[in-house]
């Protein structure tokens, strides 16, 4: 037990409590610098006018201390944990629920978790539980993320079972039906995610890990970054445009993350997101 | 693109006249309510029951906000997606509804019920909570205060920025603004 060192949840719950808070008050550079380009070349003038209103959103926001968004979206809370952390001092989940408890509550975030969906439909009135995603990592330090991930995008992503036949042709197609068929509901200009492979419940963790990367990153696998490519232009072809009024930026990027599947599979997620890509990461 | 000004509640007339595309900005009472709201509005509806505001002419603003920080008017306060409420707003529409305000697509019977009643769908900027916050004036909750954020609130509203993005005579902007840009890829 030499080697390991303690933490306390309760940072825990204190670096949750200000993720919550700083997420959604503050929009990342990189997605309102591409925003603020994407007013520089979009062709359309109603789209224009849109892109102009979500950089001033976000300057008041972030000046305000008030969200960006009024969905201040379900927590989702990536925890990568080194494995020779020692978490101390109570239960580790419980420490994450009660910093969402604490950041939706203190900063003025809106409630939206239901419970009992396929019955009461009750809200929790503390936006809890978050949805954890823990990983074991080497090292002593716990990495947290949140993101806060609102209901309208989410309801437009979408989970494909393909047949391996169908390859790369089959995949961006059915990314680019995804969007094509959303069209204006999940606030375009958007942001894609995009999971390849594993199994059909790890699929689409992937796509959601694919929305943490930054706007306007290149993908490591020059092979992939060029599918990355070739889907934010037929995307952007589409000419949903900045809230589907009509336009060129109908995404902002396409991130997709990959790997091993069955022989049998080719299981592909796309998760959704919309322009206010509120997430943010800490150290402990 | 100059902006309409229009007040609320609508007429027949004011409506008549608005086109998919048209940039409005609206004064007066709007009444906030969303998928919980719209659920508890058609049963009224269909039990024969008198409804939390009157629907002649009325302004519906499909939102749940965020909590008002001390000493504001509402928190963020942007559009939710309108087709969760397709299920509902025919049956409003009929009843009286002159103008949705959210943002997304509508179904085929929700655009009919459009051009059989006269009424119009705006779509505010979805994600502008901040800024479209500061154009609500006034909020007062008059039903369902247990629904939370979902609760019904009259709101008043001042040159509160808008477009038509389907109007009473079955122009939609969605299809229209696409089809302009769409090309090749």
């Amino acid at each position: 037990m030499g080697d390991s060192r303690q933490l306390d949840v309760a940072a825990v719950t204190e670096a949750v409590r200000d993720l919550c808070m700083t997420a959604n008050y503050d929009l990342p550079v990189d997605v309102y610098d591409a925003l603020m380009a994407a007013a520089e070349t979009e062709e359309s003038p109603a789209g224009r006018e849109v892109l102009a209103q979500l950089v001033e959103n976000a300057d008041i926001a972030a000046a305000d201390r008030v969200p960006i968004c009024q969905d201040t979206g379900f927590a989702v809370i990536f925890a990568e944990v080194g494995q020779d952390a020692h978490l101390c001092g109570g239960d580790f989940e419980e420490a994450v629920h009660e910093g969402v408890r604490q950041g939706y509550g203190d900063g003025y975030l809106r409630k939206s978790v239901a419970e009992e969906p396929g019955h009461a439909r009750r809200n929790t009135r503390d936006n809890t539980p978050a949805i954890i995603h823990t990983s074991i990592v080497p090292g002593d330090r716990v990495c947290l993320t949140m993101m806060g991930k609102g209901g309208g995008a989410e309801n437009m992503s979408t989970l494909s079972m393909l047949k391996p036949a169908q390859g790369w042709a089959g995949m961006a197609d059915a990314v680019v039906e995804t969007v094509s068929r959303a069209g204006s509901n999940p606030c375009p200009p958007v942001i894609i995610g995009v999971g390849i492979g594993g199994t059909i419940e790890k699929v689409t963790l992937l796509a959601k890990k694919a929305l943490l990367r930054d706007v306007g990153s290149t993908h490591p696998d020059s092979r992939v970054a060029a599918m990355e490519d070739e889907l934010l232009e037929r995307i952007n072809a589409l000419g949903i445009g900045p809230q589907g009024l009509g336009g060129r930026t109908t995404a902002l990027d396409v991130f997709i993350e990959e790997m091993p599947c069955h022989i049998a599979s080719m299981p592909m997620a796309v998760n959704v997101q919309c322009h206010a890509q509120r997430h943010k990461t800490v150290t402990l | 693109m100059a902006a309409k000004k229009i007040t609320t509640p609508l007429t027949h007339d004011v409506v008549k006249d608005l086109r998919a595309g048209d940039a409005v900005e609206i004064t007066g009472v709007v009444f906030q309510a969303r998928d919980a709201a719209h659920k508890r509005l058609v049963a009224l509806i269909e039990a024969g029951e008198e409804l939390p505001f009157d629907l002649a002419g009325a302004v519906v603003y499909y939102m749940g906000p965020s909590p008002a920080k001390p000493g504001n008017v509402i928190g963020s306060a942007g559009p939710t997606t309108s087709g969760r409420m397709d299920a509902y707003a025919p049956l409003l529409l009929r009843h009286g509804l002159k103008g949705m305000i959210g943002k997304g697509l509508r179904t085929a019977e929700v655009k009919q019920a459009m051009r059989d009643e006269t009424a119009v769908y705006f779509a505010a900027t979805g994600g502008a909570g901040a800024l479209l916050a500061k154009r609500i004036v006034g909020n007062e909750v008059i039903a369902y205060p247990e629904l939370g954020a979902e609760a019904i609130a009259r709101l008043e509203v001042v040159d509160f920025p808008a477009i038509v993005v389907m109007d009473c005579h079955g122009g939609d902007l969605y299809e229209e603004g696409r089809a302009k840009y769409a090309r090749e890829a």
